[in-house]
């Protein structure tokens, strides 16, 4: 009889009622099918680990026994199944927070007129939702297109490239040149310029085909490296002038945000969604890797570098607002996977995106209005993101 | 009908898959042999469209694998590898759920889950259905991607070593089930097999490779001969009858 064939008791889960003999006489196709398919070959041996198991399990055998085929089913599963409610408790919870920091960061410790207030505060805000936004969505996207949980496209250096394609255009044009083009055309070049580099060179290292994830992991730090190096060194050789103006423009931070950029990035976002939107039923099947994704029908290396591309404007967007951010977008994705326990990215996207704002507005808030500082959010940040990054490098080494 | 046409990959410099031009017609389950090296999985890679190839062509069906849209190829070929490691964290339900995604891309319909559960069913699954894929051992996790295949309801099934990792009750068992896909299901499956004695119990065709070409092909009973096993395997090897089936024995 087929059905026999791998339908074996297994030790730890079949309930008494169910453990026939072997031998397909002994068992009636209905038992067979609420058999539990198992591996251990050990447990034909004999009666007597057979018998012990069939006690221990006397209890949860009881109301199979009553309820048939569909409960006990359950009862071998429902230890280890996936909580179908777990993910939009997660999101709520993460919603109902966000909300409650972006209250906080726009009313605590106002002082002066509110028609004042507001509004500046609301283009900070705007501007941190866009950071968080990106991030959030560029790290976890990239993370699933590139099969990985450790790469994200700021360890691979590609801010780095942004910061480089910027200094670059510094060193070239000179200052003078530089800041008489309207801010959002170089910004939109730039972006340009990075969304070509980056896309031919990450399409050469992830599309080609399957290559170790350690093997990735040390290129794209090195490349990171490189990006940033050379950026340092064509600070370095620039007049120290034209280096000023530079680092003005470039080293924005959290809480000197570059606003001329923001309607801008705001429309760039607007439109990098939309685009992804029609790419949303491809993400899950990407995150199974190259192979299974090709079996299941998705044109893998287009999608994957339009994806790639819309990755790079996402952090070329951040970067302009906010300047690079190493760990951040490791760290929200990295709880993101962790807190909602599913692979769907219709749950896994917005619970990265509202842990993203959570962090960031939230952070921003008890920083600067709880404990009085200014600028160590991007540290605090960037250290428990640093931290992420070494423990999930631990956890895949030991994996192996 | 899956036909190849002076199919060639190249790595590097070396050949691996040799000018091979054969037919595999529709229906049956057809076993790729061979020693290691040659080119039985890069073979099954090229006609799934896996790996891109460097001369010849495939055609499943009359439609070209490099040139049908994926999708379209999706719901007609479907290719299962040895090693199927996951980043995300999937139950076993989950997986089988995927194998719709060629026809309702993401958003199950009530037929897509009668589909998920006779593929639950069909490789008995269903007790390990909300099961983890981490929490699985080797083998209950490669019946669960067997399922995720059978469920995309393809006519033709490639798989590369689907009785690895199977101690051999679950690989007897695989075999059945796979074979009994062939007959119930009117499935079309090729396998890249290493043990021959599996081949030539449940094969109807069995392909041979050597150094990348193909050394031989016919029914097992052309196969399974001491002389030809003993070229493409480079080593004696007799043919025993059990009954009137062929056995090879090459312990000593």
């Amino acid at each position: 009889m087929p059905t026999d064939v791998s339908a074996k008791p297994a030790p730890e889960e079949v309930p008494a009622p169910a453990r026939a003999d072997s031998g397909a006489g002994a068992a009636t196709s209905e038992q067979a099918a609420r058999r539990v398919p198992g591996e251990g070959a050990h447990n034909q041996e004999g009666g007597v680990p057979r018998a012990a198991n069939g006690n221990a399990q006397g209890k949860q055998a009881a109301p199979a026994a009553r309820s048939g085929p569909a409960c006990d089913r359950d009862t071998a599963a429902n230890k280890r199944v996936e909580h179908p409610r777990r993910p939009r408790v997660v999101l709520a919870v993460l919603l109902v927070l966000a909300l409650a920091a972006m209250f906080a960061f726009m009313t605590l410790g106002a002082q002066g007129s509110w028609s004042f207030i507001l509004p500046f505060r609301a283009t900070k805000l705007a501007a941190l939702l866009l950071v968080a936004y990106t991030v959030a969505v560029s790290t976890v996207l990239f993370q699933t297109v590139t099969n990985n949980r450790i790469l994200t496209p700021a360890v691979m250096g590609f801010d780095s490239l942004f910061v480089l394609g910027q200094t670059l255009l510094f060193a070239v044009l000179g200052s003078q040149a530089t800041l008489s083009i309207d801010p959002r055309l170089r910004f939109l070049a730039d972006t340009v310029l990075l969304v070509v580099f980056a896309g031919l060179l990450y399409r050469w290292l992830f599309s080609g085909g399957e290559r170790s994830l350690h093997l990735l992991v040390l290129v794209g730090i090195i490349f990171g490296v490189l990006f940033r190096s050379l950026a340092n060194f064509v600070q370095r050789i620039l007049d120290p002038n034209e280096f000023a103006v530079l680092s003005d423009t470039l080293f924005a931070s959290f809480n000197s945000i570059d606003k001329t950029l923001l309607a801008i990035s705001a429309l760039i976002v607007a439109l990098v969604t939309l685009a992804g939107a029609r790419l949303f039923h491809t993400f899950d099947v990407l995150a199974l890797g190259r192979a299974t994704a090709i079996n299941l029908g998705v044109a893998h290396r287009r999608v994957v570098t339009l994806v790639l591309i819309l990755v790079s404007i996402l952090v070329a967007v951040s970067t302009a607002l906010v300047g690079p951010v190493l760990f951040f977008g490791l760290l929200v994705s990295a709880l993101a996977h962790y807190l909602v326990g599913s692979h769907r990215h219709r749950h896994l996207l917005p619970a990265a995106v509202l842990l993203a704002v959570v962090l960031l507005v939230g952070g921003q808030v008890v920083l600067e209005r709880v404990f009085a500082f200014n600028t160590a959010l991007a540290i605090v940040i960037e250290f428990l993101g640093g931290v992420v990054f070494i423990l999930m490098i631990l956890k895949q080494s030991r994996a192996r | 009908m899956i036909v190849t046409h002076s199919v060639s990959k190249a790595y590097g410099r070396t050949l691996v898959v040799d000018n091979v031009s054969l037919t595999i017609p529709g229906g049956g389950l057809t076993s790729i042999i061979g020693p290691n090296g040659a080119g039985k999985s890069t073979l099954l890679s090229l006609m799934a469209r896996l790996l891109p190839m460097n001369a010849g062509t495939v055609t499943v069906d009359g439609l070209d694998v490099t040139q049908t849209p994926d999708a379209q190829l999706a719901q007609r070929l479907s290719i299962l590898r040895q090693d199927n490691h996951l980043s995300s964290r999937l139950t076993v339900h989950d997986l089988v759920s995927f194998g719709r995604y060629p026809y309702s891309k993401g958003r199950l319909t009530t037929e897509d889950k009668v589909y998920i559960e006779r593929a639950l069913a069909y490789l008995e699954l269903e007790p390990l259905a909300g099961r983890f894929l981490d929490e699985l051992s080797g083998g209950q996790r490669q019946r669960a991607f067997v399922a995720m295949v059978l469920c995309q309801d393809t006519d033709y099934v490639l798989l590369d070593e689907p009785l690895n990792n199977l101690d051999m009750k679950h690989a007897r068992g695989m075999m059945k089930i796979l074979h009994r896909a062939t007959r119930e299901l009117g499935k079309t499956v090729v396998l890249v097999l290493h043990d021959i004695n599996f081949a030539a119990w449940y094969s109807d065709r069995i392909i041979a490779m050597r150094e990348g070409k193909v050394w031989a092909s016919g029914s097992v009973e052309t196969i399974i001969q001491p002389e030809m096993l003993g070229q493409i395997y480079d080593m004696e090897i007799s043919i025993h009858r059990i009954g009137t089936r062929p056995i090879a024995l090459f312990y000593e």
